[in-house]
């Protein structure tokens, strides 16, 4: 019998989900906020939805019904890509340690 | 492109997200992490165009509207003041939720398009993750447009609470199974609008019942919540980076809800359930503000630390109300010069989000090794000369470890009152959001500075 490729999906859900569990159980409490806007940027990979979903229109149709929700869809992940990255970057590039030569 | 590569080089993405995590383990590795984060979107949006087989005239706007949401995004990032991260985290978890709903939508719509069949004969597992998807999507919208406007102070931090709330809650959430296993068995496109629009009715009302000191919490939550819904389009779309990133964020938020409520000592549902401290708040303070206190000023701190030879800073979200935080940085640099050793000790839920604080340091210049938590440094506060508590309160209140009737019982609390002098800094005596007196305020050893947190630090430099 074959197995549905949900179960495979599956799988990786479950897995993810542990290896999220480890990996974020080791992120230092000082870069807790980081983590939570990178996590942010990350999620919103949903961008490849709305990508789909935009160019989802048939042939000379750019905006129909479907593919203006893409579009929206498009503009919000992208605020959310680049903005999340880009002050995940400059907060960590803030993150700095003791000058030795102080003491 | 064929269709295994491109599920390789989405899976190849989805591990540039782990290890974008992974990064976050120390500072130094966290900039490099950062990098892998964003190859890890290059690779997954190139991907997407590339399998994509029709390059028709919508191509175009794609790249139009993805350089406009670009732009905007990027403008906010470095526009954004430092202390206004916890309004910009909760604005980004409403874009996601949202995005998660449109997409969801289309799909609905257009199920053809991305291979679900077609409109009234979607396939059945995936009309359940699409409604999954769009009802967490629009959960975390509207929750985190509510956490948004309760940050920024467009509408109140106090709790809204009314009669029968859980119960209305609870049949909403019924509602929406029932509607879903409707959805399914119908495909009747009327059902998923009203799914949506319940789903955003029940966002709104899980938020509006909590305080804005519970923030942490409610944060870290709507962070899970769109990582959950980015993984239910996932499965709609039968795409691995999405599953692999929704479940990610969907974990990592979860645990820092959980670190967040220990910080409290309270358990998640008491957080949820909403309504802390808007009780009983007037009998508790009013028969205890009689008690004397201390107070002085920035003369009076000043010949404090100049005499001590540790002082350890206790920063809270007063703080980073009145920006203080370079102020604060320019005094320690001052008792540095007298060759004082000076550290800060940061408890897990000071501020409105996770690591709040240490952000705040750290833009002030401050480097993160002389920056600790709590089971850290607690221990040496004992051997500490002087702790300078600023916009901190309930964190530091001994109660916590003494009285089993105090609402904080037994939360983790700093041990500032082993210091052999604690220095206050606040605005009045008014009691913290638990709405419980300071017994800290009364201690001997304590001296209580009545001033702007900003101002106060910049007399005291003046002054050392």
């Amino acid at each position: 019998m074959e197995i549905d490729p949900f179960i495979f999906r599956l799988s990786i859900f479950i897995l993810s989900i542990f290896v999220g569990y480890y990996v974020v159980w080791s992120v230092t409490p000082s870069l807790h906020t980081p983590l939570m806007s990178v996590t942010n940027a990350i999620s919103s990979v949903i961008i490849v939805g709305a990508i789909i979903a935009a160019l989802s229109g048939s042939d000379g149709v750019v905006f129909s019904s479907s593919s203006i929700y893409g579009f929206l869809a498009i503009i919000l992940a992208a605020i959310n890509i680049f903005g999340g990255f880009l002050v995940t970057q400059r907060m960590l590039a803030m993150y700095k340690k003791k000058k030795k030569d102080k003491q | 492109m064929s269709a295994n590569l491109s599920a390789i080089l989405y899976l190849v993405s989805g591990v540039l997200f782990i290890l974008a995590l992974r990064g976050l383990s120390s500072p130094e590795t966290s900039r490099q992490g950062n990098l892998f984060g964003i190859i890890g979107m290059v690779i997954a949006v190139t991907v997407t165009f590339l399998s994509v087989s029709n390059f028709s005239s919508g191509f175009i706007y794609v790249i139009i509207f993805l350089a406009i949401g670009g732009s905007i995004g990027a403008f906010i990032a470095y526009r954004i003041p430092m202390t206004a991260m916890p309004e910009l985290v909760a604005g980004f978890h409403s874009l996601v939720g949202l995005a998660a709903v449109f997409v969801a939508i289309s799909a609905f719509i257009n199920p053809s398009a991305f291979n679900l069949g077609t409109p009234g004969n979607i396939k059945l597992a995936s009309l359940i993750e699409m409604a999954i998807g769009a009802s967490v999507g629009a959960i975390t919208f509207s929750g985190s447009v509510i956490a948004f406007l309760k940050l920024q102070g467009i509408m109140s931090g106090a709790p809204i609470t009314f009669k029968g709330q859980h119960l209305l809650n609870a049949l909403l959430l019924i509602l929406v199974l029932i509607l879903t296993i409707y959805l399914c068995s119908t495909q009747l496109s009327n059902l998923f609008w009203i799914l949506i629009a319940v789903s955003f009715l029940i966002g709104f009302l899980i938020i509006i019942p909590i305080g804005g000191a519970d923030m942490p919490v409610v944060i870290s939550m709507l962070n899970s919540y769109s990582g959950w819904a980015a993984a239910g389009i996932g499965f709609t779309l039968e795409n691995t980076a999405l599953i692999i990133t929704g479940a990610l964020v969907g974990s990592s938020g979860a645990i820092l809800s959980y670190i967040m409520c220990k910080g409290m000592n309270r358990s998640f549902f008491n957080v949820i359930l909403g309504g802390f401290g808007s009780t009983d708040q007037t009998t508790g303070g009013q028969s205890k503000e009689q008690r004397p206190v201390k107070s002085g000023n920035a003369d009076d701190a000043a010949f404090l630390m100049k005499n001590a030879s540790s002082v350890i800073i206790v920063p809270g979200y007063g703080m980073a109300v009145a920006q203080a935080q370079h102020a604060l940085r320019e005094m320690v640099d001052t008792l540095k010069k007298n060759d004082i050793k000076v550290s800060y000790a940061i408890h897990p839920v000071a501020g409105r989000m996770p690591g709040h604080m240490n952000v705040l340091l750290a833009e002030a210049n401050v480097p993160y090794d002389e920056v600790f938590e709590l089971e850290e440094i607690n221990n040496d506060f004992a051997n500490a000369d002087v702790a300078f508590v600023i916009g901190a309160n309930d964190v530091t209140n001994p109660v916590a470890k003494t009285d089993p009737q105090s609402p904080i019982y037994g939360m983790p609390v700093l041990d500032v009152e082993k210091c052999k002098s604690v220095l206050f800094v606040k605005r009045s005596l008014s009691p913290g959001y638990a709405g419980i007196d300071n017994d800290l305020f009364y201690k001997e050893n304590t001296l209580m500075l009545f001033a702007d947190a900003k101002k106060m630090t910049e007399d005291i430099t003046k002054n050392l």
